[in-house]
């Protein structure tokens, strides 16, 4: 497993929370998506053999948001 | 597509600001030149262009099930543009358009306090290789055991251990204490702290996220998406608000057969300000405090600590400083300096708190040769004793000396009793039966305990209780310096447990202050925990609230921040209420068209923006 941590530009609605939520959360081999509205930062658990960091970062790329920063921790 | 929803994304603002071009100009047109049929060809342009981007938030939204505000204004802008009226769809998108973008920058300025706190984080650091060699890198790159070098004025990159060198650390930003501490080989030092002088060698224990700096980053920024219950049950209230404006509209239409009329209440409906309203003055009132040192874990914290009645101090380390210190050292011997370092030399063989502050005090006195003294033994709950040949020193308190038929003088009685009359624990030495020293220990009062607590009052805690697991005597001593209602003394940590718990059954809302190793149930029982002190991890995790600084004023700061945030929070949520009321009769009464409700409705948003930066 590990944990992806996104950086992405100032989010200023809600709706956007929502859709990036749904959009990573749909991902395969993610377990725990949590997006941070005001610090807007996207937080994911995911497991490598199914999916990347990068992935996730591309995800929310093609929503239209850009992402500043993509930190990829191992956690187990 | 996608590049396309990038574009729009990235260039709202100047969409923004060419629809407002084009709507000047075709005003212009119509009303100067009147050239009525290029008036409305600018203004079908605008509509056109302004209408792109809100559709596509609309459609990303409902791409995944979610009916957005931009799905009403879209409806509402074609439904115009339908009927021809270019003019109004015109300026209710640029109106939209141009209320989101006053909205993200003035977002923007609630979100400071917190990007100030992250931009603190240190971002890189001098790797020093098993050669010696020196990198500057990333500090995500750095990983546990890596050897890094700081220089002075430099930011400690990561938390760790001082393998080379000695300093000056200004650690303001972990433990809110502002005054340097010098730090040596083997001592832990905290990333985001900073070296005033000296260089130093660290081993890495932890990086970025995983440092307290880094922890304490992470909660607040949690804790500004934590939703307060009212802003919860807004949002939930949204959900369905929203759709059932588009269905209110419907019916309006299939009713009154207006279909001019439907797209208005689509328009006036926007839930805008109360989607909006509750949020902001949470980021707003977390942001003040991070800024001040006070991290409240969500908009759940600051509702329940707004509401505490009733304050639960432990006194140790809380309301005072949890350092101990010598108050008075009285000697009864021929040969003072002799007895003081013998009791220095025995206390240096113990691990006791009350045995540190002597060792400090005789040196502090200049006193730095200790005799030889004999092996001791440890009577629990009373002291020591040593014997050799000729002596026995006995080292401990009044029930020691009674235990082994050492005479109280009555010189002696009066130095213990005006030691026992000040709060003081003592420690008596006693050499072949007879009292040599008495020295009276206390732990010092926070200096801003009576201000602050005296400000929480006034603000409107009612009762101020003391728990300690310290003697009686000590326990008065602190509490008549201070407005305490109530002390609670000899406790044990459970017993602690028991009175929060006691206190909540009979309907009061707690607050419990502590330093949150010892007392971590009590943190966790009370309405509210309070970790202050140490911002060690244990504070972190368990308190609710936890204050960098230890002091009573940015307690009673956070209390009155809870309070005004709760105030506004409810401020927003009427404004928003109110508009939405107004708007509505007002079109009732024929006076709100679909522009001006748009214009009303931007003008809300702002409003309760603005509200909430008060609190900034």
């Amino acid at each position: 497993m590990a944990k992806a941590i996104l950086q992405l530009g100032d989010l200023t609605c809600p709706s956007c929370m929502t859709k990036i939520q749904k959009a990573v959360a749909n991902q395969k081999g993610v377990s725990d998506v949590k997006v941070m509205f005001n610090a807007g930062k996207v937080r994911a658990d995911f497991d490598q053999e199914q999916t990347s960091g990068e992935d996730l970062s591309n995800v929310i790329t093609e929503l239209g948001y850009e992402v500043k920063k993509l930190k990829v921790k191992e956690t187990a | 597509m996608m590049k396309l929803n990038m574009w729009i994304q990235k260039h709202q603002n100047k969409i923004t600001g060419l629809l407002a071009v084009l709507i000047v100009a075709s005003l212009f047109f119509s009303y100067v030149v009147k050239a009525e049929l290029l008036a409305t060809i600018l203004m079908i342009i605008a509509s056109i262009i302004g209408a792109i981007p809100v559709a596509l938030h609309a459609w990303g939204a409902l791409v995944n099930k979610v009916i957005s505000i931009e799905l009403l204004v879209t409806i509402a802008v074609i439904g115009a543009f339908v009927i021809g009226e270019f003019e109004e769809s015109a300026i209710v998108t640029f109106l939209f358009l141009f209320g989101s973008y006053l909205e993200q920058r003035t977002l923007q300025k609630t979100r400071s306090s917190v990007k100030k706190l992250t931009q603190l984080a240190p971002t890189q650091a001098e790797l020093v290789d098993d050669d010696g060699n020196v990198t500057t890198v990333d500090v995500d790159d750095l990983d546990e055991g890596d050897h890094v070098m700081v220089k002075p004025g430099g930011q400690i990159p990561v938390d760790g251990k001082i393998v080379d060198g000695t300093g000056y650390f200004n650690e303001a930003s972990i433990t809110g204490e502002s005054a340097p501490v010098q730090k040596e080989d083997g001592d832990s030092v905290y990333a985001g702290s900073l070296i005033d002088n000296g260089t130093v060698t660290i081993e890495t224990s932890s990086v970025g996220e995983d440092t307290t700096f880094g922890k304490i980053i992470e909660l607040v920024e949690e804790a500004q998406d934590s939703q307060s219950p009212a802003a919860r049950f807004i949002d939930k209230f949204a959900t369905y608000y929203t759709p059932a404006v588009l269905v209110i509209a419907a019916l309006v239409w299939i009713f009154t057969q207006n279909f001019e009329l439907a797209i208005t209440v689509l328009v006036l409906g926007c839930p805008g300000a109360l989607v909006i309203g509750a949020p902001v003055s949470n980021v707003a009132g977390i942001g003040n405090g991070a800024k001040n040192g006070i991290l409240m874990k969500g908009g759940n914290a600051v509702n329940s600590f707004s509401r505490i009645d009733t304050l639960v101090l432990d006194k140790t380390g809380t309301l005072t400083t949890g350092k101990m210190t010598v108050s008075k050292m009285d000697t009864f011997g021929t040969d003072a300096t002799a007895d003081m370092a013998t009791l220095a030399a025995v206390e240096k063989g113990s691990d006791h708190p009350l045995g540190h502050a002597i060792v400090k005090y005789v040196d502090a006195e200049g006193i730095k040769d200790y005799p030889e003294i004999p092996e001791f033994d440890t009577v629990k709950g009373q002291g020591m004793i040593g014997h050799d040949t000729e002596k026995e020193i006995l080292v401990g308190n009044e029930k020691l000396m009674q235990a082994n038929g050492v005479e109280i003088t009555k010189e002696n009685r009066k130095s213990i009793n005006d030691r026992l009359d000040n709060g003081d624990s003592i420690v008596i030495m006693a050499i072949n039966k007879e009292i040599r020293v008495i020295t009276g220990i206390n732990d010092e009062l926070r200096p801003d305990a009576f201000d602050g607590l005296t400000a929480l009052k006034k603000a409107g805690i009612q009762r101020v209780v003391m728990l300690t697991g310290d003697n009686r005597l000590a326990a008065q001593r602190v509490a008549e310096k201070l407005p305490i209602d109530e002390i609670h003394a000899e406790l044990l940590p459970e017993q602690k447990l028991d009175f929060v718990k006691d206190f909540q059954a009979k309907g009061h809302k707690v607050a419990f202050v502590g330093d949150g190793i010892n007392d971590s149930p009590s943190l966790a029982t009370a309405d509210i925990g309070i970790g202050m002190g140490t911002g060690t991890d244990v504070a972190i995790d368990t308190a609710d609230i936890v204050l960098v600084k230890s002091s009573f004023n940015s307690l009673a700061h956070a209390y009155i921040l809870a309070k005004k945030t709760v105030a506004n929070t409810k401020e927003n949520i009427f404004i928003a209420v109110a508009t939405v009321a107004l708007l509505l009769l007002g079109l009732l009464v024929g006076i709100i068209q679909m522009a001006s409700g748009m214009f009303v409705h931007e003008a809300s948003i702002l409003v309760v923006i603005f509200n909430a930066m008060r609190l900034l």
